[in-house]
């Protein structure tokens, strides 16, 4: 059977109809990929300004910073996704880093193994804290920025209580490969980083479980009625960010030789921001780590480039908040001002 | 003196004329108002007209006379209130966390050197209050006040603004009797002021009560009008029935099979209606191959039910069998696990997911299976699946990668009932299978839920549209206030007379042999 000739027949799929002639449209192509364009021009445009910012060692720099709270991002990413946020992430690493630190130095002592019992432990308390904040959300039905919020604190709170706010130092070499050292020149938390970069967008990519994530943040009633267990995305989203955090905190220690009680302080702005440049959209449903990299990697060559041009850090605080408030800006006009 | 006069308006939606030549008069009668019911089944065009009325949608031709003068299409609504016509939607437009004296006010607060005069305020809302005999306290915050008193608040916002015309839009169905009396009272008070009420109701023996002129539509015509006092309900029925754009009729491929799903008493723990008792001693058998209509007005209880055979809201008490077996449903993953299906009724709030591309709204129920050690989905054997339905059901689009949003109404609801589909459910319950789609687009979705029985599907329908529950089921359940009144094979019911049972609770005693059958 066929639909009823009497009447208009259905539209079917009205897709962007290209101009006849089909004209390269800059500026189509611009709003696509205007993150990684606006990379690409500040990266010439500080190579231009200071022969010291394109040089290998810098380059490998940058990316060992953007390394630490890239992972975090990476997190972020599935966090912003469900329509969620988490502002206790610099908290929780300051916590989670500073805890394996603690066990390893007064319990375990020297041992060949320290490192592993610390990466395996801060890993693991970062994951329990997200959880908790994943069932705070999800059980007491408490916003998710305010129960980071209180996270924030308090895990802050509990580091500088765990060691009266001092640091702890004096790991093993190999601990400190961790954040020093290179596999085949390329700096270990790079390496983390990738690796973490990769599955996280594989899992969201082709996995069942990365669907899912999508289906809530895009419509957590319609996901919850097509037979998708809502409360434990959430739950999972959290407690996997966490485990990040800690990951992150570890290495972080690793790099800067001791575990700090104020470390990954203002982290969360960073990785938020690493999300939300890279394109994703706050109420969530879409996104995807491909641009949280290029929003990281912009932040940190923001920041690097700055530095190399004795900009002072007060300074460069308003300019990466302005940055920010441009970039939603920017993709708020796009999606609104659809050619 | 006519205060309203409607003449010839007609209204043209993408695909639709919602409304053909309309004609509609109010006038008071010697200083005292008018109450003038506007009838009509769903999608008959009462919406549409109301919405003209007051201005959120601008008619495409015809006139609009209001006090003598003819109303300017471009009006905003807001200045369509100051002109004197306000509407009560079923929604009501109060800020919850705002209080009476201020909902009243908003935006037109009695100042005192710039600033609001809070005094003033309470004693002006306190004083209309009381004149108009409404039991409210003005400093009352608007969350804590029941839907009956929130209407109350509406009633008197509309009298802030000296409204000598007042649309109540179903002012009645989410009400407890005591409370429709009280409303009656408050319009009896209204209309000594003057002041003239187009009273839009599907309850007919209130329609008789209450009002003093009516006026029919039927699929966006006007049919008659005159004094409710010349006619009978009946007649009333009638004339909201008639003769409709006719859908062909379902043949039924073979007698039904063994009994799929049985569902005794069940109740639900947090009803949306805070009506004790709310679903009362419901029972339905579905049997393999059959499909069951349930009819009845918006309100009465079908989707609260579908909602607890899905799983989607928790049960109380009663039992749910599937197979002879107990279903224990704890969330919908339950329930589509056990093999039950829901389309639900809003197709945008908790069907589709608008952003995301067609493929991922069809396979998401369905990629367990689909994924290797269930997590690795197979996008080959997904994008099969999909072509598979998009075939199956002619949905029509560019590709798997468009946006569902992009579609129209009908192909995303085809989207929504091959995500169902695909699962192969052994009991399918679709809730309004075509809300806001067009007929051609209806009359498939029809065919594909014949098609689903035909393979022993158990279906369950629930739809507003007469003509659309008589077209598709093979029995019909009539359902009034949660509860139900009627069990009729679809070839025994008319029109008429399930609208009879929908409106009143009792089915007359008609020549097509229509009679309740024992439960």
């Amino acid at each position: 059977m066929t639909a009823s000739p009497t009447l208009s027949p259905e539209p079917t799929a009205q897709q962007a109809a290209p101009p006849p002639g089909r004209r390269f449209d800059l500026l189509a192509f611009a709003r696509k990929h205007r993150t990684i364009l606006f990379l690409l021009l500040l990266i010439a445009a500080f190579g231009i300004v200071n022969e010291r910012f394109l040089t290998i060692r810098n380059a490998l720099n940058i990316l060992s910073e953007v390394s630490i709270y890239g992972i975090i991002a990476v997190g972020m990413t599935y966090v912003i996704l469900i329509g969620g946020i988490d502002v206790a992430v610099g908290s929780l690493l300051a916590f989670a880093s500073l805890a394996a630190a603690y066990v390893i130095t007064t319990v375990v002592g020297e041992s060949p193994v320290s490192w592993l019992i610390a990466l395996a432990l801060s890993s693991v308390v970062g994951l329990v804290g997200g959880y908790i904040h994943g069932k705070a959300v999800t059980w007491l039905h408490v916003p998710a920025f305010i129960v980071t919020l209180g996270g924030m604190t308090v895990w802050r709170g509990a580091t500088l209580i765990l060691n009266d706010g001092g640091p702890i130092s004096g790991f093993d070499a190999a601990y400190r490969w961790w954040g020093t050292g290179d596999i085949l020149f390329v700096p270990v938390p790079v390496a983390v980083f990738a690796l973490v970069a990769i599955v996280g967008h594989v899992v969201l990519r082709y996995t069942r479980y990365g669907r899912q994530v999508y289906a809530v943040g895009g419509n957590a009633e319609a996901a919850r009625l097509s037979g998708v267990n809502v409360d434990f995305i959430v739950t999972s989203v959290y407690a996997v960010i966490g485990a990040l955090a800690g990951l992150s905190g570890f290495l972080l220690s690793a790099r800067l030789g001791s575990a700090e009680a104020v470390a990954g302080t203002g982290y969360e702005l960073r990785v938020i921001a690493s999300v939300v440049i890279g394109g994703a959209s706050l109420t969530g449903g879409s996104g995807g780590v491909g641009g949280t990299i290029l929003g990281a990697l912009l932040i940190g060559v923001l920041s690097n480039g700055l530095v190399i041009m004795h900009v002072t850090s007060y300074f460069q605080q308003v300019v990466i908040g302005l940055i920010i408030v441009a970039a939603v800006a920017f993709d708020h006009y796009a999606r609104t001002h659809k050619a | 003196m006519t205060l309203l006069d409607v003449s010839q308006v007609s209204k043209r939606f993408p695909g639709v004329l919602a409304l053909d030549q309309v004609r509609l008069t109010v006038g008071p009668k010697a200083g005292v108002g008018e109450v003038h019911a506007l009838l009509g089944e769903n999608g008959a065009g009462k919406s549409t007209l109301i919405k003209i009325l007051s201005a959120a949608h601008a008619a495409d031709e015809g006139t609009v006379t209001f006090d003598g003068r003819p109303l300017d299409p471009r009006d905003t609504p807001l200045r369509r209130q100051q002109l004197g016509i306000a509407t009560i939607y079923q929604e009501f437009n109060l800020f919850p966390e705002l209080s009476v004296a201020e909902n009243m006010y908003l935006g037109r607060e009695p100042k005192r050197l710039g600033l609001i005069d809070w005094s003033r305020l309470r004693a002006d809302a306190r004083a209309l209050l009381g004149e108009l005999g409404l039991p409210l306290d003005p400093d009352e915050p608007v969350r804590r006040l029941t839907v009956a008193e929130q209407q109350m608040v509406e009633i008197a916002k509309a009298m802030t603004l000296n409204a000598r015309l007042i649309i109540m839009d179903e002012p009645t169905a989410a009400l407890s009797s005591r409370e429709v009396d009280r409303l009656h009272a408050i319009i009896a008070g209204l209309k000594a002021r003057g002041v003239s009420v187009i009273y839009v109701s599907h309850r007919l023996a209130e329609v008789k009560a209450m009002c003093d002129r009516y006026t029919v539509m039927r699929d966006g015509r006007w049919v008659a009008s005159g004094d409710v006092a010349e006619v009978e309900v009946g007649d009333m029925v009638r004339l909201m029935v008639g003769r409709h754009v006719e859908f062909v009729r379902r043949v039924r491929s073979g007698p039904p099979g063994r009994v799929v799903l049985k569902v005794e008493s069940v109740t639900p723990r947090r009803p949306r209606l805070s009506t004790p008792g709310y679903l009362k001693d419901i029972r339905l058998e579905v049997r393999a191959g059959e499909i069951v209509g349930l009819a009845g007005l918006v309100g009465a209880g079908r989707t609260d039910l579908a909602r607890l055979i899905f799983g989607a809201d928790a049960i109380a008490s009663g039992s749910i069998h599937l197979d002879d077996k107990p279903l224990k449903l704890k969330s919908p993953r339950d329930a589509i696990r056990a093999g039950v299906m829901l389309v639900p009724e809003d197709r945008k709030q908790q069907g589709c997911f608008l952003d995301h591309s067609i493929r991922h709204n069809l396979s998401l129920p369905s990629l367990g299976p689909l994924s290797r050690f269930g997590q690795w989905v197979d996008e080959r054997a997904e994008r099969d699946l999909v072509e598979t339905y998009r075939q199956k059901l002619r949905i029509k689009m560019a590709d798997q990668e468009t946006p569902i949003g992009k579609l129209s109404g009908g192909n995303q609801q085809k989207v929504l009932l091959g995500r169902s589909m695909a699962l192969a459910p052994r009991v399918l319950i679709v809730d309004e299978p075509t809300r806001g789609i067009d007929i051609g687009a209806k009359a498939e979705v029809h065919q594909v839920l014949s098609d689903l029985a035909a393979q022993g599907v158990a279906i369950v329908v629930i739809s507003s549209e007469l003509a659309e529950v008589m077209a598709v089921s093979d029995r019909i359940i009539v359902f009034r206030e949660g509860a139900i009144v009627a069990d009729l094979e679809a070839d025994a019911a008319t029109e008429e007379g399930l609208m009879a049972y929908m409106a009143t609770g009792a089915g007359r005693p008609s020549p097509s042999g229509m009679e309740l059958r024992p439960q």
